[in-house]
């Protein structure tokens, strides 16, 4: 636990040590913000709410995630430090770990810094700041579970733009998955309980799920499950590359 | 019991046999220089050892603790450089080795003290709080250095620790093996012969993954067993230090 805290710390400090936590915040900030006014129309909906504002997360995701988790191993590998880190006398878990959550906790501070949007629709009028609150647990989960798989497609190459754009696509895939674009392909041929199982990896229904204010212990089940299956995957990775 | 031993390890990549059966022990107090040309299988040999390569077949122990096995136990007795002395380059040597020192286990003033011991052995007053990617080669060498003998570990391996070193640097990193080198067991691999002379007390030279040589370098001296291909003795192989670079090409001479 304690290797797994010291990974984290340096993790999440080598984020700030570069340009990149900014550069990444101000991204993030901006991109939110100008899909929430300009293409949610925000104002002209007149509802004192932050439903547009969500509903752009998972899309926005599917870019700004994989931007972080990139890096995650690949980074390591480039660097050749994965060799000093895998001959410390820690356990891999330990590394797959610390270095996942300081991704997700560095997502989540720029999440949490989109509070002006909160302070906004709570100015123009009275919005149900449950559904808010829950809007944002949902999306920092999805936000874990777009890193977990960004992290396991990092950890399998050691080229970041080779990392970004699978992981975009796997993310896409995640995302869409109970989309009448995926459902309809599959209903062609795949029996209804194949198709339902797909389905149910959607990012999207089970996003929109909590977003409707009610955080369901399925949802937080799906998406704690998905983090846990694509770390160990990650960690299975890495063995089998020292395994050569 | 020897401090390090390698039990036949093999590495393939493959359909690539890197490594054919390498089986060596080294003791307390023995400085073992690890010789060969490029592509022989030194650096994976290195990786086995400490535990970042996984051997395809035998095994490679650490104070008795099996890397493969145990490699926590293997871990926490080796000081490791790999090649090239990788680091955080975003970090400054003080911040990289008080992780080092953290990850071992050392808590709070323990760890300064620790960290402390090794900036000074180092030598790395000067820089402490430069980012390690805005310093020199020589310098990155020693913060590799220095975060490998944080620990004081019994074990040292080092691979090429004295690659891109002016001569004065040279002159001071050889200083510091020997000078800890009576309570170690320490591995270098290295491509500078005259290095042999100064620091080991015994070379071993690969060749395409197997042991060609391995005997005791007595001051200007060098007794080596030699092996054939199949691993059986060859014969022995008397030669002045100063003759080790027609040692070396003669027994390696087949591959280039």
């Amino acid at each position: 636990m304690n290797a797994t805290f010291t990974v984290f710390k340096r993790e999440f400090a080598s984020y700030f040590a570069t340009p990149l936590a900014y550069v990444f915040i101000v991204i993030f900030l901006f991109t939110m913000g100008a899909f929430t006014f300009y293409l949610g129309n925000f104002y002209e909906n007149g509802s004192a709410s932050l439903a547009t504002f969500f509903g752009f997360h998972p899309w926005l995701y599917l870019f700004l995630i994989p931007a972080i988790s990139m890096r995650l191993w690949a980074e390591e590998r480039r660097a050749g430090t994965i060799e000093l880190l895998l001959t410390l006398p820690i356990p891999l878990s330990s590394a797959v770990m610390g270095k996942f959550f300081a991704a997700w906790v560095f997502a989540g501070v720029a999440l949490a810094l989109t509070f002006p949007m909160w302070l906004t629709v709570n100015y123009l009028g009275s919005p149900d700041n449950g559904v808010i609150l829950a809007s944002y647990i949902g999306s920092w989960l999805m936000a874990g579970g777009y890193l977990a798989i960004g992290a396991c497609i990092s950890a399998a190459t050691n080229n970041q733009v080779i990392a970004f754009v699978v992981s975009a696509v796997v993310c896409f895939l995640f995302t869409v998955a109970g989309a009448p674009l995926v459902v309809d392909f599959f209903a062609n041929f795949a029996p209804n309980a194949v198709v339902q199982t797909i389905a149910s990896f959607s990012f999207l229904s089970h996003f929109n799920a909590i977003m409707n204010g009610v955080i369901d212990l399925r949802d937080i089940i799906f998406f704690g499950s998905l983090i846990a299956i694509f770390l160990f995957a990650t960690a299975v990775l890495i063995d089998l590359k020292k395994a050569g | 019991m020897a401090m390090i031993e390698t039990d036949g390890l093999v590495k393939k990549f493959g359909p690539f046999t890197a490594v054919r059966g390498i089986t060596l022990s080294v003791d307390k107090g023995e400085v073992l220089g690890f010789l060969g040309p490029n592509g022989a299988g030194k650096s994976t040999t290195m990786k086995m050892i400490t535990g970042f390569l996984a051997p395809t077949q035998g095994t490679a122990r650490i104070m008795g603790h099996d890397v493969t096995a145990d490699p926590i136990a293997a871990q926490k007795h080796l000081g490791y450089l790999p090649e090239g002395a990788p680091a955080y380059g975003d970090m400054t040597p003080r911040q990289f080795l008080s992780f080092i020192a953290e990850i071992r286990g050392y808590r709070s003033s323990s760890a300064k003290a620790a960290a402390q011991r090794a900036i000074e052995l180092a030598s790395l007053e000067g820089v402490i709080e430069q980012p390690i990617e805005t310093l020199s080669k020589g310098y990155k060498r020693r913060v590799g250095f220095a975060q490998a003998i944080l620990h004081d570990p019994p074990v040292l391996i080092m691979d090429e620790p004295t690659d891109g070193l002016d001569p004065n640097q040279k002159f001071a990193m050889r200083g510091l093996i020997t000078g800890m080198a009576a309570e170690k067991a320490i591995i270098i691999s290295t491509h500078i012969l005259e290095e042999v002379e100064s620091v080991c007390t015994r070379a071993v030279i690969i060749d395409r993954g197997r042991v060609v040589a391995d005997g005791p370098i007595m001051g200007k001296t060098a007794a080596f067993n030699v092996f054939a291909p199949d691993g059986s003795s060859a014969g022995t192989l008397n030669a002045s230090t100063a003759d080790l670079d027609a040692v070396f090409r003669e027994l390696t001479r087949a591959h280039a």
